[in-house]
């Protein structure tokens, strides 16, 4: 017991690197901020172009999206961090993590809110245009709103699950949560520093969870 | 609610029967309109000219062509073939700005239509402000004035679930009477409501009609028909069958299908 305490929580290794962790929190913090907002937007964005249904463009979009979506996270990160040097294209390892999750998340967001624009009735789309709306602003002021509004739980629960991935930068070196961690266990040899990132995890990603489990309360379709 | 729309004051001027003009005179015009869909004809070359504040009312057995007709006047359905006149301005053809040319037509669904996220207050205003790029403000007063005229201004707040269906409908006629259309289109608009709100939404269309509204309507409502309309135009497969003042229609019917079909409803 003695030794299971010491290998999790030893005090002293708990206290001499809460400093970093809580560095690497802020990280994660920001990460997955910029990545949930550029990923939704962008997804919806993708969407929106998909609805226009101008062939050659809806079929990018889709290979696109069936791309990001088959391929690993992990094997994109560490492509485009080590493969993308070579091409003369040097980013760093936080922009290489920013962008290749903001992508996966674009194209899970645009299969989602394409499913939301899809499931609007037509009648929706037909009220608004008999009203001189434009496709465009039929589609921006009507039937956006409200495939949104279907999608949010889904949405929100695939931005938690591709936000949690930054964790994945770890091993091209950002210092996140998990960054700061593994370094930190290897420096001292002890698994305590990984304690802290996993409460540290808990306490950034519960209070989405919980608030995803609300929004799906709150945007659920009316019980008809 | 009934009394919300008695209580406006209405200019006596049109009540009696609208004049039966000729084509040259009609307000709204629709020339040889032809529409299939894959290779069903459904539309076979319909002809219609509505005079100023004529209410016209449309008969016909389902799948005789009536809805996709009134669809086809603005375009919701493309027609295959024919021409759309409104106030001499031709609404068919190339070049044609067709949200400008739709904001003269006001249809009212079967099925409401209403947006789900916006209030009753923001249904009614959003064409306003995004097509005819009015002010917020004046917008909700045009707005307010819109659902005044349908008796429900006291519900602007509301949102479409938290109306009834006739409420929902009138607002939905009240979305389309605040661009001031020049015609309003109306496609089985008491089909799917509740008995007892029928009469809400026929007492407006009533109201309109006396204000001097140009209106088509598609609808089983005979009694209605037979009251308000001042021809009633009988459709099957496709094309017009008989027209006439609707005493004619209901009273001595000249053609076999019309007869038959009626037939049905005086069981």
């Amino acid at each position: 017991m003695e030794r299971f305490i010491d290998t999790f929580f030893n005090a002293a290794v708990l206290a001499r690197y809460a400093p970093a962790i809580l560095e690497g929190a802020l990280v994660t913090v920001l990460l997955s901020l910029l990545i949930v907002m550029a990923g939704t937007v962008l997804g919806s964005g993708l969407a929106c172009l998909r609805a226009y249904r101008i062939k050659p463009v809806s079929i990018l979009i889709v290979v696109f999206a069936d791309m990001l979506r088959a391929l690993p996270p992990l094997v994109l990160i560490l492509l485009a961090f080590f493969g993308l040097p070579n091409v003369g294209i040097v980013l760093s390892s936080f922009m290489v993590l920013f962008v290749v999750l903001t992508l996966v998340l674009a194209a899970f967001a645009e299969e989602i809110v394409w499913a939301g624009i899809t499931a609007t009735p037509k009648g929706q789309w037909e009220a608004a245009r008999s009203t001189g709306l434009s496709f465009t602003r039929a589609l921006i002021f009507v039937v956006l709103p409200q495939a949104v509004r279907m999608v949010i739980p889904p949405l929100t629960n695939r931005a938690i699950a591709i936000t949690k991935m930054t964790a994945l930068g770890m091993v091209i070196g950002v210092p996140d949560i998990l960054g700061q961690a593994t370094t930190a266990q290897s420096f001292s040899a002890n698994a305590s520093p990984l304690t802290l990132a996993a409460i540290a995890y808990v306490i950034l990603f519960l209070p989405f969870v919980i608030a995803s489990r609300w929004l799906e309360a709150r945007f659920a379709p009316p019980a008809a | 609610m009934s009394k919300a729309i008695i209580r406006l004051a209405v200019p006596d001027m049109i009540l009696s029967p609208a004049p039966q003009g000729s084509a040259a005179t009609a307000t709204f015009r629709v020339e040889a309109l032809h529409k299939s869909f894959g290779a069903d004809p459904v539309l076979k070359g319909i002809n219609l000219s509505v005079q100023r504040s004529e209410m016209v009312f449309v008969l016909g057995p389902s799948g005789s062509g009536k809805s996709t007709m009134l669809r086809c006047c603005n375009r919701l359905e493309e027609p295959d073939a024919g021409e759309i006149f409104i106030q001499g301005d031709r609404l068919t053809g190339p070049g044609v700005d067709l949200n400008k040319m739709r904001q003269r037509i006001g249809i009212v669904f079967q099925s409401f239509n209403l947006y789900p996220h916006l209030s009753a207050l923001g249904n009614v205003t959003l064409a306003l402000r995004k097509v005819q790029k009015m002010p917020r403000e004046k917008a909700r007063v045009a707005g307010l004035e819109a659902l005044d005229r349908v008796g429900l201004s006291d519900r602007a707040r509301h949102y479409p679930s938290q109306l009834s269906g006739g409420q929902q409908q009138r607002v939905a006629i009240a979305r389309a009477l605040a661009l001031n259309p020049t015609v309003m289109l109306f496609d089985e608009p008491t089909s799917a409501l509740d008995p007892e709100l029928v009469g809400d939404v026929l007492d407006v269309m009533r109201d309109m009609k006396r204000q001097g509204m140009t209106m088509v309507v598609v609808s089983h409502e005979m009694k209605f028909a037979r009251d308000a309309a001042d021809r009633v135009i009988f459709m099957d497969d496709g094309l017009i069958v008989e027209e006439g003042p609707p005493e004619q229609i209901f009273g001595d019917p000249q053609h076999n299908r019309t007869r038959a079909f009626l037939s049905r409803f005086h069981e």
